[in-house]
């Protein structure tokens, strides 16, 4: 999870243009052809990449099995792998253009179709985990900077950053023989949970707990360290004096004048997250067989099914692109000294 | 105020994300733990599957799991039988040959009717047969099955008539699903996704399938065999082996197979638990290349030149021993090598008579080594015929027990008689390719044999090497042996069971002379079930077989409930022979899945209200904090 620090490090280091009148306008535009270019980069690196792997699709598919040359021949015909590689990334291109991801080797579904059906597990977990972790972290952040070096900060800090380090499938494990019985060991619903709403949403439900509680464990010592250092980073200055000088109760001059300007970088940290939601955890929904995208991406690769994993790729990637994009334009709306310069 | 309600809002949304999945334990759990025979004599197999259903469409799905439940939904013209998996009758009640053995004639049993009530005829199979025939997309999954057939005919309602182009003796062991003819005829793409629920004429039909999740079947109570046992059978996805045995446990699910002994060994304490030690369909060889070629005999890739010495294979062949690795490497699940046909197949396995047996010994390998010339260079390394050391590479499936756990033993003994070998591990599909290509000098590889040999043996013909451009075929050994070639076209035209079982054990023979591979051994397949909920299931070979994963629907369609008497067996017909309808059918209510029900409903409660408290303990100590920051 580190590596998704540096972005935003990265995002804050990085000086914001200077813009003059109608500014906005302007600074809209170049974030968003920024986000069109890396787009299009993702467009072909994800027809590349996947096709640069060893590994041939059919091969890989008929192996073990009775298959005569004559029929790897025939697959290789009806998958479009007897065409040279340019003649398949046109295709690709043109039919990337009318919104169509190509259909999956192994599922022989088109592949928007399979992304679509994994798309609404896979929010509804990771977005519950992080809307989770986020408050979480936020919380107890701003509380062990504000004791900074108090038990609590310690305890709280070495608890999160202890969380964090625990590989997610052990932990995912782990909590399943812990609680051994309490809840479902896979899935999203039971195979003969009555189809009524109401059973069916408490099952889904009953179900999330584990993986939930497994996801925030791992994700929310990032936003508690941050929230925590960018408080403390506000902690010593002059305008909390002047604050306390005013005779501003502790919990006043915490919540009203340190709090929201620390919150600058969580809240980029957050957006960043909001596009690897899309992406799904992939270990915890392994662990747990939750039927997201980042299971179907792990099932893809293991399959070498090139159009799913060109697929899943494009959309998370987007996702993270969009997300980007959104991050800049509100980190403007958040910080004046973004707008004024 | 403003950072007050935003405080507020916060709490609230995490409060009630928290509460939601957390309140619902109390409730929810009724639902797995109650189990629903208590409630309306539903009595359900839950299956762990621990791999992805790509396709429930007969034509297409290639996966183990996928055409697990496909067999259980459509029965063939003949069917591996539960005892030794001979071919056996089922929808064809008997057939002949012509005089030439390029005319089957297949006679239908009468009276046999789809799901949906339309009587079975011989019309079906020949519609599905002359669909593969026509339609490429049918041919996806079974095409090999299919490639010989000149015509396909329904001379009258229950007689069908096969005209081959070469005499094929795989003809009854033809693995292809036959599909009712009025529901597939009417379907604009045969590669789509059938319609729930599906038409079949097996023991079970398919009726819902959840996408990653589970597929129900429900029991066909016209199963032309009789109905089964039991009402549904639920198969259920796993992506973690681990959770998948963590839920046999729970009695989530009632039976998993695939155990890695880890898992086979910690199930042994549970008194719940009955494990299933079977014999595999699974050969593990060590690839010796012998100087890979094309099918017209261009030498390709990189394998070391001095591999062509069949002395040298023996050798080698002589240097590696399968015991030890049975012991060490598999844990004693395993059996230790003989013929190229892994014995769960009794009447095809062969094994060597002590004329021609190798025993494991290093002297002896090395005295051949000496023998043949391949003197003792510096450094404890021989060198071959053009005075190089002999350093061979050692191509391995990195993460596969075998090829980790058991390289470095076969390192061991090579380095004992003079070859250095270099183990790399790499990804599958790498070995694949490599393989494929020819660039190896040793390689681990392995096979799942079926009932009918005739798919592993063509294997190691010449005409299955690849073409000119490396492409097709799916090359083994790059054996190309004249002897074996000619044993292997006389076998596939032997419509002589016995006779054709004693040639396809002369070509075993050659096989293990030629040393183009080292058998290492056949891993047995670990499963388990719940003893507490389940009689038993009819294992296919009756002795010493599996549950899941047959090549035929014993194990499901006999599954068998605690306390509703024998598990039932299958004669040579493949009729039930201990049918125990009748015999103790007291209602015996699953006592112990009940308690496990209620346990687990009070557990769930309990967990619930633990959190419960928690997070109104969290609540409470922020309500007390914000007084105590305050008054400060």
């Amino acid at each position: 999870m580190s590596d998704i620090l540096t972005p935003t490090e990265e995002a804050l280091a990085e000086a914001p243009p200077p813009t003059r009148g109608g500014g906005a306008l302007r600074y809209l535009l170049t974030k968003a052809g920024g986000g069109l270019v890396s787009l299009v980069l993702v467009i072909v690196l994800g027809f590349l990449l996947f096709r640069v792997l060893p590994g041939d699709p059919v091969l890989t598919m008929t192996r073990g099995r009775p298959a005569s040359k004559e029929q790897i021949a025939e697959l290789e015909a009806q998958l479009g792998l007897d065409k040279p590689l340019i003649a398949q990334f046109f295709d690709y291109l043109w039919r990337l253009l009318q919104g169509d991801l190509g259909e999956s080797y192994v599922f022989r579904v088109p592949v928007t179709q399979k992304i679509m059906e994994r798309l609404g597990p896979t929010l509804l977990l990771v977005g519950t985990a992080t809307l989770i972790a986020v408050a979480l972290g936020l919380w107890l952040g701003t509380r062990s900077a504000w004791r900074r070096d108090s038990r609590f900060d310690k305890v709280s800090t070495s608890v999160a950053l202890a969380l964090w380090s625990t590989p997610t499938f052990f932990l995912g494990l782990l909590l399943m023989a812990a609680t051994s019985g309490w809840f479902p060991t896979a899935g999203m619903v039971n195979s003969d949970t009555p189809p009524d709403f109401f059973s069916q949403a408490v099952d889904v439900a009953h179900h999330m707990v584990l993986p939930t509680i497994t996801l925030v464990a791992v994700v929310y010592a990032q936003y508690q360290l941050v929230m925590r250092s960018s408080l403390l980073e506000e902690m010593g200055a002059d305008y909390l004096t002047t604050a306390r000088a005013k005779g501003l109760r502790d919990a006043m001059v915490r919540r009203r004048h340190a709090v929201p300007n620390a919150l600058l970088p969580t809240v980029t940290l957050v957006f960043l997250h909001m596009g690897f939601v899309v992406a799904g955890a992939i270990t915890t929904e392994t662990v747990f067989s939750w039927p997201g995208l980042g299971l179907l991406t792990y099932d893809a690769l293991e399959k070498r099914d090139l159009p799913l994993l060109t697929g899943t790729f494009i959309v998370l990637a987007g996702a993270v692109i969009v997300m980007n994009v959104l991050a800049d334009m509100l980190y403007r709306v958040l910080d004046p000294r973004v707008r004024a310069s | 105020m403003r950072s007050r309600r935003v405080a507020l809002g916060i709490t609230v949304l995490v409060s009630a994300l928290v509460t939601v999945p957390v309140g619902v334990p109390a409730g929810a759990s009724t639902q797995p733990a109650v189990r629903a025979e208590a409630a309306n004599q539903t009595q359900i197999l839950r299956v762990g599957v621990t791999q992805e259903i790509d396709s429930l469409n007969p034509f297409i799905s290639i996966t183990r799991t996928g055409t697990d439940i496909l067999r259980t939904a459509f029965d063939f013209l003949t069917v591996y039988s539960q005892e030794d998996m001979s071919p056996v009758p089922a929808l064809a009640e008997s057939w002949e040959t012509s005089e030439d053995k390029l005319t089957w004639t297949f006679k239908i049993r009468e009276g046999m009717t789809w799901s949906d009530g339309q009587p079975i005829t011989a019309e079906d199979p020949a519609f599905t047969y002359n669909l593969m025939l026509e339609n490429e997309v049918a041919r996806t999954a079974n095409g090999s099955y299919v490639e010989q057939f000149e015509s396909v005919e329904a001379t009258d309602e229950y007689t069908l008539v096969i005209k081959t182009k070469v005499p094929q003796a795989t003809m009854t062991a033809l693995d292809i699903p036959v599909v009712p003819e009025h529901v597939w005829s009417t379907m604009s793409d045969v590669g789509a996704e059938p319609e729930m629920p599906m038409v079949g004429s097996g023991p079970y039909t398919i009726t819902e399938f959840e996408e990653a999740q589970y597929t129900k079947m429900k029991a066909n109570p016209d199963y032309w065999r009789g109905a089964p046992k039991i009402d549904e059978v639920h198969f259920i996805y796993y992506r973690n082996a681990d959770a998948a045995v963590q839920g046999l446990q729970n009695g989530d699910v009632d039976v998993v197979n695939r155990l890695n002994p880890t898992q086979y060994d910690a199930l042994k304490s549970d008194p719940n638990i009955e494990l299933v030690q079977a014999q595999g369909r699974r050969f593990n060889e060590i690839l010796i290349n012998p100087g890979a070629a094309t099918e017209d005999g261009k030498p390709i890739g990189s394998g070391n030149p001095a591999l062509k010495d069949i002395k040298l294979r023996q050798a080698i062949a002589t240097a590696i021993d399968s015991q030890t690795l049975v012991d060490k490497v598999w844990g004693g699940y395993a059996e230790p090598a003989a013929g190229y046909l892994p014995p769960i197949f009794s009447d095809f396995a062969w094994s060597p008579g002590d004329d021609v047996k190798r025993e494991f010994d290093l002297d002896e390998a090395n005295r051949m080594l000496d023998e043949a010339g391949y003197e003792m260079g510096p450094n404890g390394v021989r060198l071959d015929k053009q005075g190089k050391p002999l350093n061979l590479r050692l191509l391995a499936h990195a993460g596969t027990n075998i090829d980790e756990n058991g390289g470095p033993y076969i390192v061991g003994w090579l380095k004992e008689i003079g070859i250095n070998v270099t183990l790399e591990p790499v990804s599958d599909t790498q070995v694949n390719e490599d393989t494929t290509r020819g660039d190896f000098d040793l390689a681990f590889s392995g096979w799942n044999a079926n009932p009918d040999p005739d798919f592993v043996l063509s294997l190691q013909t010449c005409a299955n090497r690849p073409n000119a451009q490396g492409k097709g075929g799916t090359p083994d050994s790059f054996l190309c042996d004249e002897e074996y070639d000619r044993l292997y076209a006389e076998q596939l035209q032997e419509l002589d069971r016995d006779k054709r079982v004693d040639l396809v054990k002369q070509m075993q023979e050659v096989l293990y002379d030629r040393a183009t591979m080292v058998i290492l051994g056949y891993d047995n397949v670990l499963e388990a079930y719940r003893k507490d909920a389940w009689e038993g299931f009819p294992l296919q070979p009756a002795d010493s077989g599996v549950i899941m994963n047959q090549q035929g629907y014993w194990g499901y369609y006999g599954a068998t409930p605690a306390g509703e008497g024998p598990v039932p067996t299958f004669d040579e017909n493949g009729m039930m022979v201990s049918d125990s309808s009748g015999a103790s059918d007291t209602d015996t209510t699953n006592a112990a899945g009940e308690d496990g029900g209620n346990t687990g409903l009070v557990l769930a409660i309990i967990g619930g209200v633990v959190v419960v408290l928690l997070v109104g303990g969290f609540l409470f100590a922020r309500g007390r904090r914000r007084t105590a920051d305050d008054r400060e």
